[in-house]
């Protein structure tokens, strides 16, 4: 399983490879650079600051400069927070975006996954019909539409939870965040487990379990929820990485210092580096979570072989 | 042993009735379903018809009327945004941007989508595990980003937004109609065609496209809400659609930050979308079930 | 004859279907006796697995089981969950059909086989895997020890098959159903699982009941025979005496369209014309009838009771007779 999980990482590389290509020459395709809009700047000391920033050489050979200096770990200097390497904003940013990603995540797994069992165990009954419409509902209303209604309900009217602001971290102020982050995930994974959930309790093998007189519980959790997690947890490698790097307009909204704030200001500023750097650390993280998901495939199903 | 028996066991009498009506009476069946295209068309009508339904121009600014809470006398029916401007019109002109957004960018990646899976599945061999090796490279890219890139760097050009969403959404439906089209080939007709003397492209058009169209079928009914959403998604972070348009994403954004004063200004538009997603979603689910029963 | 360990009275089994309603089984009633061997003989569709999977409980969720089904005098039908489990897996034990998914594939051997005990007798799982184990070993899967702890998928479906006896067996039930335990295997395995089964019972002294669509089957290893058609019982006898003297004119069907090693047959095998009944729009009389090569105008009418035919036969033919 080591010899796989390694191959597995180095097989990502030429992902991870066209990734940073098509990325860099994207960015650099674009009119404008990072130091036009600063129109003070006299044109040598801009020349100068290009100078520095290798941005005067033939862009062939910046890129591969920045793929060296990449293959070494160094994601280079932000353009516009001076002071900082883009390492630092992504390392500044990244604790913050993974907790409340982490537990949304966690909060969706464990909420879906029940509700969509019980959904399946009375399929078409009322509890059933109310948590697939429940389900719907979450698929459908977005979450930029979800976390404002949040806060203007729990926060503005019922005055429970800050209504916005980071508040430096405090618990109070993490709540609507990650239910605004989990509900989407929620749905869709309730919705999820009971598909799969429905299918495996018509198996043979749990008409098995029956017949050997188990306890319901028994049959449930040992016999027929490892079958119906499987189609969540494939699910769950691009939902993990795409929720940890931060839904960028959770954090936009509740004014969250995470990464996908960067992005989009990197964006907006011409920020090369750090846009690259969240694109390419977005990317690693996407290669990581896939191969974790990969391995607990074959954790929950024997059949899986690595080879 | 009892081959007679079993033989006459398996036979069972067989209705004339084709997989497609067959479909449609189970979708015409499902109330949830039919509801949600009735509402649909309703939406899809009203928003068509923007100038003839609203009282007022979508763009017009009354400079006396700065949001205005929903009033029923001046026709200000969901009342006016913070620029003085009607929102039930901007609403139903939001909903034709967001709407052919969503209709035109499936289309991109239904033709993208349909001809790369159909040619690799048909191909085969090399040609196709190089396609599809180059789909699962593709698959693994952070797409939002580049979408987002898009925006930023090359202005905020509505036909670019088509492709670009267009772009990204083609990926599965390139799976789907190759693993379509791999078990199609095998068949007899295609064989029979290929007999007679039919070229490659006459057979994928003729035969195998038509007959990936089920499952298509369900998965554009489930990318028209997705690229939406993904639309209005990019409008919200104000990278989408730019003044004097406008499109759910954007009303919704410019709802969002009037919430505590004007909540009609995020909460009409956001219903509109939600209803719509909702609508799209119910029909694909319909559409699945009605094409493939064995799941209920 | 000892007394009967199960018995069905009057049972209906009804499927609710949006197309509307199928009648799976109607008004079967038979009994097993102590340590004696039922084969149950019909078409796919005849009704002969539902009439089982609804003494056990396990009928799909839009079924619906009426009538009374004792076994060892306790009524089965409507009983609750708990009190079902105490029975099933217990005393009395089912093998399926399918050898290769009726195995959960997610887990081992040793699990699927000790959790048995431990809810059934309150085992320790280590007394559990020694139990287990001799069981194996009982039903001549070789190297046993070894492979316990693999996977369903790592043994050959004979193997497979061998496992999900030895899983029934280990609370020494009093009742074996077996439904088609051979189908899905070669036909060299499928001798070696019915040598099995008819150890079993010689050794155990354990009643089966043996769910078949073959005659063949039947023959080497069962007492008794019932046969169904259209969820009905047709006729019901010894074996031996069935084989000889068929009352039902689809009994005679059955055989005739079987190939025999003895001379009696004749030559060709005849195959019985038509199509099985549709169960839900079954005639009022007879179903057989549009089939049987001896109808009479009465048998579309009404259906024949089953009635006593000498010495321990019933038939449900108004035509019946050797």
């Amino acid at each position: 399983m080591l010899t796989y999980a390694i191959k597995r990482l180095f097989g990502a590389i030429p992902t991870l490879l066209i990734l940073v290509t098509i990325a860099f020459f994207l960015i650099r395709l674009a009119p404008g650079g990072p130091f036009d809009d600063e129109r003070e700047i006299p044109a040598e000391i801009k020349a100068n600051l290009e100078r520095v920033y290798h941005l005067d050489e033939p862009l062939i050979q910046q890129f591969g400069r920045y793929v060296l200096a990449l293959a070494q770990g160094d994601f280079g200097p932000s353009f516009k927070y001076k002071d900082y390497t883009v390492t630092e904003l992504i390392w500044g940013g990244f604790p913050v975006s993974l907790r409340i990603g982490g537990i949304a995540i966690l909060l969706a797994i464990a909420i879906g996954a029940g509700l969509g069992t019980l959904a399946a165990l009375r399929q078409n009954s009322r509890l059933d019909y109310t948590v697939m419409g429940f389900a719907m509902t979450g698929i459908a209303i977005p979450n930029f539409v979800m976390a404002p209604l949040l806060t203007l309900v729990l926060g503005v009217h019922l005055k429970l939870l800050p209504a916005g602001g980071w508040g430096g971290g405090a618990v109070r102020n993490m709540i609507l965040p990650i239910v605004a982050l989990a509900l989407p995930h929620i749905a869709y994974i309730s919705r999820l487990m009971r598909g799969s959930m429905v299918e495996v309790l018509r198996s043979n093998y749990i008409r098995t379990a029956r017949a050997k007189g188990l306890p319901e519980r028994l049959t449930i959790l040992r016999h027929a929820l490892r079958a119906a997690l499987l189609p969540v947890v494939s699910y769950l490698g691009p939902a993990t990485a795409g929720i940890i790097t931060g839904s960028v307009v959770i954090e936009q909204i509740f004014g969250i210092p995470g990464i996908g704030r960067y992005f989009v200001q990197g964006a907006l500023n011409r920020d090369y580096t750090l846009v690259l750097g969240v694109v390419v650390f977005y990317g690693v993280l996407i290669v990581l979570f896939n191969l974790l998901v990969d391995l607990l495939y074959g954790l929950l199903d024997p059949k899986v072989r690595y080879d | 042993m009892t081959e007679a028996v079993a033989a006459a066991g398996i036979a069972e009498p067989i209705e004339g009735r084709s997989l497609w009506a067959d479909a449609r009476r189970r979708l015409v069946a499902n109330r949830a379903a039919m509801a949600s295209l009735v509402i649909l068309a309703v939406i899809a009508l009203f928003c068509i018809l923007a100038p003839l339904v609203a009282q007022h121009p979508f763009d017009r600014v009354y400079w006396d009327r700065i949001s205005l809470a929903p009033e029923l006398a001046r026709g200000h029916w969901f009342g006016t945004d913070v620029n003085g401007r009607d929102l039930f019109a901007r609403t139903l002109h939001g909903g034709r941007i967001s709407l052919m957004v969503g209709l035109v960018a499936t289309c991109v990646s239904l033709v993208i989508g349909v001809t790369y899976g159909a040619v690799a599945g048909f191909v085969g061999g090399r040609a196709d595990a190089i396609m599809m090796r180059a789909v699962d490279v593709l698959y693994s890219l952070p797409f939002m980003f580049f979408v987002i890139l898009l925006m930023v760097y090359f202005g905020r050009n509505i036909l670019l937004i088509f492709v670009a969403l267009g772009a990204v959404e083609w990926l599965t439906m390139a799976r789907i109609v190759r693993g379509q089209t791999l078990s199609i080939k095998r068949r007899e007709f295609i064989e029979a065609a290929r007999a007679s003397g039919v070229t490659n492209a006459t057979i994928i058009r003729r035969h195998i496209v038509p007959n990936t169209l089920g499952p298509v079928a369900v998965y554009i009914t489930l990318t028209i809400p997705h690229v939406m959403l993904v639309e209005s998604f990019i409008s919200f972070l104000g990278l989408g659609v730019q003044e004097p348009m406008t499109s759910w994403g954007v009303l919704i954004s410019e709802g969002a930050r009037q919430l505590e004063t004007e909540p009609w200004n995020l909460l009409f538009p956001g219903a509109f979308l939600a209803v719509t997603l909702f609508c799209f979603n119910f029909v694909g689910d319909g559409l699945r079930d009605a094409l493939d029963p064995k799941d209920r | 004859m000892p007394d009967p360990i199960l018995t069905v009275t009057d049972l209906n089994v009804r499927f609710a279907t949006p197309e509307g309603e199928v009648r799976a089984v109607t008004d079967v009633s038979f009994s097993v006796h102590a340590g004696e061997t039922l084969g149950v003989v019909g078409e796919s569709g005849s009704g002969k697995t539902q009439i089982f999977l609804a003494v056990m409980g396990l009928l799909a969720s839009n079924g619906r089981a009426a009538g009374s089904a004792r076994f060892r005098g306790q009524e089965l039908l409507g009983l609750r969950r708990t009190e079902l489990n105490r029975v099933r897996g217990g005393d009395m034990a089912m093998v399926f059909q399918d050898p290769m998914t009726s195995l959960n594939p997610y887990l081992r051997v040793s699990r699927q086989m000790t959790e048995v005990l431990v809810v059934h007798k309150g085992m320790s799982e280590a007394d559990a895997r020694k139990r287990a184990v001799a069981m194996l070993e009982r039903v001549h899967i070789p190297d046993a020890r070894r492979r316990f702890d693999l996977y369903p998928h790592e043994f050959s479906g004979g193997m497979r098959q061998r496992v999900m006896i030895a899983m029934a067996l280990l609370c020494q039930p009093d009742l074996l159903i077996a439904d088609e335990p051979t189908t899905a295997l070669d036909v060299t395995v499928q001798a070696q699982i019915l040598d099995l089964l008819a150890e079993i019972r010689r050794d155990l002294g354990t009643a089966v009941v043996l769910i078949t669509h073959d005659f063949g089957v039947i023959a080497g290893l069962a007492d008794r025979v019932m046969v169904m058609y259209g969820g009905r019982i047709a006729e019901e006898g010894p074996v031996l005496d069935m084989f000889d003297r068929p009352c039902h004119p689809y009994t005679r069907g059955l055989l005739a369209s079987m190939p025999r090693g003895d001379a009696a047959a004749g030559g060709e095998l005849a195959a019985i014309k038509g199509q099985p009944p549709n169960l839900q729009r079954l005639p009022p009389g007879c179903p057989f009838a549009p089939r049987c090569p001896l109808v009479i105008e009465r048998c579309r009418l009404a259906m024949p009771p089953l009635d006593p035919l000498g010495a321990n036969r019933r038939a449900a033919c108004y035509r019946a007779g050797p």
